[in-house]
């Protein structure tokens, strides 16, 4: 990959506690092209936790720490809440899992994007509402006229989560971080929503850091996959050597995947080892 | 010899007139004993609905609809009942949250007059691999995946000839699921039971079944082998995309 888009050295976040320090996100270090990077893992294992730690939106009491956190050649550590007013949603955006719960439930689609244009960009009333137009159009939805005009309850999953990538994708960002964009969608829906992130990475040469526990998704739709464990990065590989990775939760994670075409009799198990943390 | 479960134009219907639901049409299966039959579909295809309608939670309508030989009425007993029990998706859902693992379990076993309930509890949780520590434990103490064993465990308590399961592992990690699809397997065979499971995934359903019945818009579109859905040896178009979807994604070409 040519440049780096986003780097990230030791970023570590931890939450206080009466027991002690939780420790969410261990010293994660890793760069980001203009590619798509995935993020697997567990529960727990800290990933959605990274892309919430990028945007800065750790909420208290949490404590987010790094060597470096640079976005296009500028640290975002030392970010005011204006400098991440101007980042969020212009230049970085993140799609949540669940449009259900991510979209303003009393407010019309049409509207819902139109206002990030006019927000982040300036748009007037009317370029707003044919940018929105077209950007539904642009994650294929059949007649965007009519979805403009809807209520998010009015929608089926499949097109809430469109809906939601138009709406992160109208500023046009540099880095979309998208956490389980597809987990929440049937399997033919799912690739549909994929080939429209694909092409929008390609044609317009955005960083896609997708965050997923799905192993079979990422590895046939990244470029390279980050594995987490219990807040740490584990592995680092190409998503088309996933197969052969080295670390064995990884090879004991695919080991206990059912899959169609390698029948097992039974599935294997995980047995974790505490060294994997040290 | 007629199946454990024989279902013959199987109707569902919710609503009325013009708002009807027809979400399941004209359902026609045999499933024999000892077998572990799936049903795959995408939301909404009414996988689901089938099994409810089956263990008698919807009303349903049905030229046919028998389980272990006995016709599964309208109005079903109690006996009825404990031929099927029930295996839902959300462990954090289906269970009591103020009911102790405990009382979950002496539940069905208080309902259907069953005495030695001491022994059948510890029985039950020992069979699913929980431990005597568990028993006293409420749900939010648990983990996803000893919940999900809690909800098995009640429902193999009354020793019941069919199990259904609804995606009882799509809530749970990977490493879990396959903790969790191992034991249904190894209760299947010491119990003998006759299974249905309902999953959206083919490679959850293509583990645990020899047959596999596919579904679209409340129909069944076909019933395969489990040999042949591996080679894609498939009769229905809408079949064959579903196992290349599921393959994962693929890049077009240009």
């Amino acid at each position: 990959m040519s440049e780096s888009l986003l780097t990230v050295r030791n970023l570590s976040v931890t939450y206080p506690g009466r027991t002690g320090m939780t420790h969410a996100l261990r010293n994660a270090s890793f760069e980001l092209g203009r590619e798509r990077l995935g993020i697997v893992g567990e529960s727990g294992s800290g990933k959605s936790t990274m892309g919430r730690a990028i945007l800065g939106l750790i909420p208290r009491p949490g404590i987010v720490s790094a060597d470096q956190l640079d976005f296009a050649g500028r640290s975002l550590l030392a970010n005011t809440d204006r400098d991440w007013q101007s980042l969020r949603g212009r230049r970085i955006s993140m799609i949540m899992q669940d449009p259900k719960y991510s979209l303003n439930p009393v407010k019309r689609i049409g509207d819902q994007i139109a206002e990030t244009c006019r927000l982040h960009l300036g748009s007037t009333r009317k370029d707003a509402e044919s940018r929105a137009l077209a950007m539904l159009e642009a994650v294929q939805i059949r007649n965007p006229d009519t979805v403009f005009t809807l209520y998010p309850h009015q929608l089926s999953g499949g097109m809430g989560q469109r809906v939601m990538i138009a709406m992160m994708l109208v500023a046009e960002p540099d880095l979309l971080i998208a956490d389980e964009p597809t987990s929440a969608l049937d399997v033919t829906v799912q690739n549909e929503v994929l080939r429209i992130l694909d092409r929008l990475v390609s044609e317009r040469g955005m960083g896609l850091l997708f965050i997923s526990h799905n192993l079979t998704v990422v590895s046939s739709f990244c470029d390279r996959v980050l594995i987490m464990y219990g807040g740490r990065i584990l592995e680092q590989c190409a998503a088309a050597d996933l197969a052969r990775a080295q670390h064995p939760y990884t090879r004991a994670l695919m080991a206990a995947t059912p899959s169609l075409d390698h029948p097992k009799a039974e599935l294997a198990t995980l047995v974790r080892d505490p060294s994997w943390l040290e | 010899m007629a199946g454990m479960i024989e279902i013959e134009d199987l109707r569902v219907t919710f609503g009325h007139g013009s708002r009807a639901v027809h979400a399941v049409q004209g359902l026609t299966l045999s499933i024999a004993e000892g077998e572990s039959f799936g049903i795959v579909g995408e939301s909404g295809s009414g996988k689901s609905t089938v099994l409810k309608a089956l263990s008698g939670l919807i009303p349903s309508e049905s030229r046919q609809l028998t389980v272990n030989g006995l016709p599964a009425a309208e109005r079903r007993s109690k006996a009825d009942r404990r031929h099927l029990q029930f295996v839902f998706q959300d462990p954090y859902a289906s269970l009591h949250p103020r009911q102790t693992v405990d009382e979950a379990l002496r539940e069905p076993l208080v309902i259907h007059g069953l005495d030695d309930r001491d022994r059948r509890i510890s029985d039950a949780l020992r069979e699913v691999g929980l431990s005597p520590e568990h028993r006293f434990r409420y749900p939010h103490q648990l983990s996803g995946g000893q919940r999900q064993r809690v909800a098995i465990a009640r429902a193999l308590i009354l020793r019941p000839p069919v199990l259904l399961l609804d995606e009882p592992t799509s809530a749970l990690d990977v490493s879990v699921q396959a903790e969790i699809l191992n034991l249904i397997s190894r209760l299947k065979q010491a119990n003998k039971l006759t299974i249905i499971l309902v999953s959206h995934d083919l490679g959850v359903v293509a583990h645990l079944c020899q047959r596999i019945a596919i579904m679209q818009f409340g129909k069944l579109v076909e019933v395969v082998d489990r040999d042949d859905l591996r080679s894609g040896a498939v009769g229905q178009a809408y079949t064959s995309r579903l196992i290349e979807a599921s393959r994962g994604f693929v890049r077009n070409a240009d």
